[in-house]
């Protein structure tokens, strides 16, 4: 068979010179020139901001944490105004972690759920309202959240905490005595309240980005409509998903003013998530900020370098999560 | 296993746009059939109709029969999610599941099916794998990503990927137009085998591709932009290709025009 005549011969690309290869670099013309420095100048400043702020948190933790007369991981206590003074973070980064936690695990699939439900299950005309009513969530300031957490989700908890310390109080973990529900578990389900927008919409921009052709791969091969999701939506969007949760949990990790106002803080670590007491990196902060001393300052700036070094721990795991299966990505396609 | 298609007066829209009109054709078991004519004219549109793949599009509806054997398609209590599992599909880009390896992506209309066995799912892997010319090529790799492949390979693999259900019907809309001449030949030398077992039908914007691999050739076409594709012939791939009993049939395998 004559192969050549199948062929819709396209034009030969010519191989780059030295001056194309330039240009592709893009610093010939003048607008070339200027955009590359722009882009490149936000690219340094960035990295000069991220280490100005390391740098600035590091100095004064070390002032501080040189003075601790505790252990600073390990203690249970946050006294900065007595001397020697001792203070610690255990307390505040099993809250912040825990809370953390709770609000991934309630936010995550919700999120997820939502996002598939508007890109592959909802009415044409029913989704762009319902985008903008999840928008419109993200746009409430925190301190809002933080009221209503205090005064409408709190006292409705009763019920909820009730409900798992008759099943599940045997277990210590939801084991509840009857106090205001102003504990993490509260704190985690406001916070996943907070995250939730975020984590939907950039799941949604993923999932609307499969291409047809992978849905309609798994629809030839005899796929419902959840077998679909199954085998072309989320795989595709997977990583995706997890950068969105990142945001998220981000956003969770840091939070301040709803802790703030629904957390009544102590410095003990509770067995039940349903005890009131406990606290946040976030929250500690902006509780003691105002009233403390210098040296106070500095005390709860070392506890912001470790909500910090958190962050970026757990920033780069994920990083880590999505680049081990980076030849299986969706981005091959 | 192939079964005959038996289409009488099929009508499809999208939304109110009608974009092909009363076709009526039969294509016989063990048999490739080619539909052939210009861009627009309603081909791979009546191609997906045979598989229900039309209504996916929003839109998306038909009037008229499509008997697989002598079960209509789009008789009443029919799922469309079965009909799929009996039609099978190759489309015009290679699709592999950029998520799955090669190994996964043979296998992930089986695993829809049922259980198989572990033994089981790698038997008819690798018999799918021979089945599309794939298996001396991939077999040290089935694990890595099916989009690891070149594209001729890719196109392979989704042909695997498709007969591995053991359908009674492959369709497959253009399956070559992405690909080199090579991989275009290896296709084509697959079309040849896999008729002995299935029945195929195949939309094609090359005549020679057409005149080579084809028992029977269908020409559509339409008569202005914007109305609804018809078919004009059906007949011999040999007479088409020779001595057509409509005009219009000879002016475009002629390059006349189209």
């Amino acid at each position: 068979m004559d192969t050549t005549q199948i062929a819709d011969a396209p034009p030969p690309t010519q191989p780059p010179t030295a001056e194309r290869k330039r240009a592709a670099r893009g610093a010939t013309r003048p607008g070339d020139r200027i955009f590359l420095g722009l882009s490149r100048g936000s690219g340094i400043l960035l990295l000069v901001i991220m280490a100005a702020i390391a740098g600035f948190l590091t100095y004064r933790a070390v002032l501080a944490i040189s003075k601790d007369d505790g252990n600073f991981l390990t203690t249970f206590e946050w006294n900065t105004g007595v001397n020697p003074p001792v203070f610690g973070i255990a307390v505040l980064a099993y809250g912040t972690i825990v809370s953390s936690i709770i609000a991934m695990l309630i936010a995550v699939p919700v999120s997820v759920a939502i996002a598939l439900f508007l890109t592959h299950y909802a009415p044409r005309r029913l989704r762009g309202p319902i985008a903008y009513v999840i928008d419109l969530l993200a746009a409430v300031p925190s301190i809002v959240y933080g009221l209503w957490g205090a005064l409408v989700l709190v006292p409705h908890m009763n019920g909820l905490f009730g409900w798992l310390n008759d099943y599940l109080g045997w277990t210590g973990v939801f084991a509840w005595q009857g106090g205001a529900a102003r504990s993490m578990l509260t704190v985690g389900i406001l916070l996943a309240i907070m995250i939730l927008p975020i984590i939907t919409n950039v799941s949604r921009e993923v999932f609307r980005q499969v291409p047809q052709t992978h849905e309609e791969a798994a629809l030839a091969l005899g796929a419902t409509r959840w077998e679909v999701i199954r085998m072309a939506v989320i795989p595709f969007g997977r990583s995706g998903v997890i950068s969105a949760s990142m945001l998220g949990l981000g956003r969770a990790l840091g939070e301040t003013m709803a802790v703030a106002t629904v957390l009544s803080p102590d410095f003990l670590i509770h067995t039940s998530l349903l005890d009131p007491g406990g606290g946040t990196f976030a929250q500690n902060i902006a509780s003691k900020f105002s009233e403390a001393t210098e040296f106070g300052r500095d005390a709860l700036i070392a506890s912001g370098l470790v909500l910090f070094v958190i962050t970026l721990l757990v920033n780069g795991a994920a990083r880590a999560i999505i680049a081990r299966r980076k030849e299986y990505s969706g981005a091959n396609a | 296993m192939a079964k005959r298609i038996d289409v009488s007066g099929l009508t499809a829209y999208y939304g109110s746009h009608k974009a092909i009109e009363d076709i009526s054709m039969t294509v016989e078991p063990r048999s490739v059939t080619a539909f052939i004519g210009p861009s627009g004219c309603g081909k791979s549109t009546f191609l997906r109709t045979l598989n229900r793949m039309h209504e996916v599009t929003s839109g998306g509806r038909v009037e008229g029969k499509v008997l697989l054997d002598d079960e209509d398609l789009y008789g009443s209590g029919i799922d469309p999610v079965s009909v799929r599992r009996e039609v099978g599909m190759v489309f015009q880009r290679p699709n592999p599941f950029p998520t799955m390896s090669i190994f996964d992506n043979v296998a992930a209309g089986l695993r829809l099916n049922g259980n198989y066995k572990k033994n089981e799912l790698s038997d008819i892997v690798e018999k799918s794998l021979k089945g599309a010319n794939l298996w001396n090529e991939v077999k040290d790799r089935l694990n890595k990503p099916g989009s690891g492949l070149s594209g001729g390979q890719q196109q392979r693999l989704c042909i695997a990927r498709a007969i591995a259900v053991e359908p009674n019907v492959l369709l497959m809309d253009e399956p070559c137009s992405a690909l080199d001449p090579i991989s275009t030949l290896a296709i084509e030398d697959l079309i040849g085998e896999l008729k002995e077992r299935f029945t195929i039908v195949i939309v094609t914007h090359n005549m020679q591709q057409a005149a080579r691999v084809s028992d029977r050739t269908a020409f559509f076409n339409l008569s202005a932009v914007g109305q609804p594709g018809k078919l004009i012939e059906i007949d011999d791939t040999e007479r088409i290709f020779s001595n057509p009993s409509v005009q219009a049939t000879e002016d475009y395998i002629s390059g006349r025009f189209g």
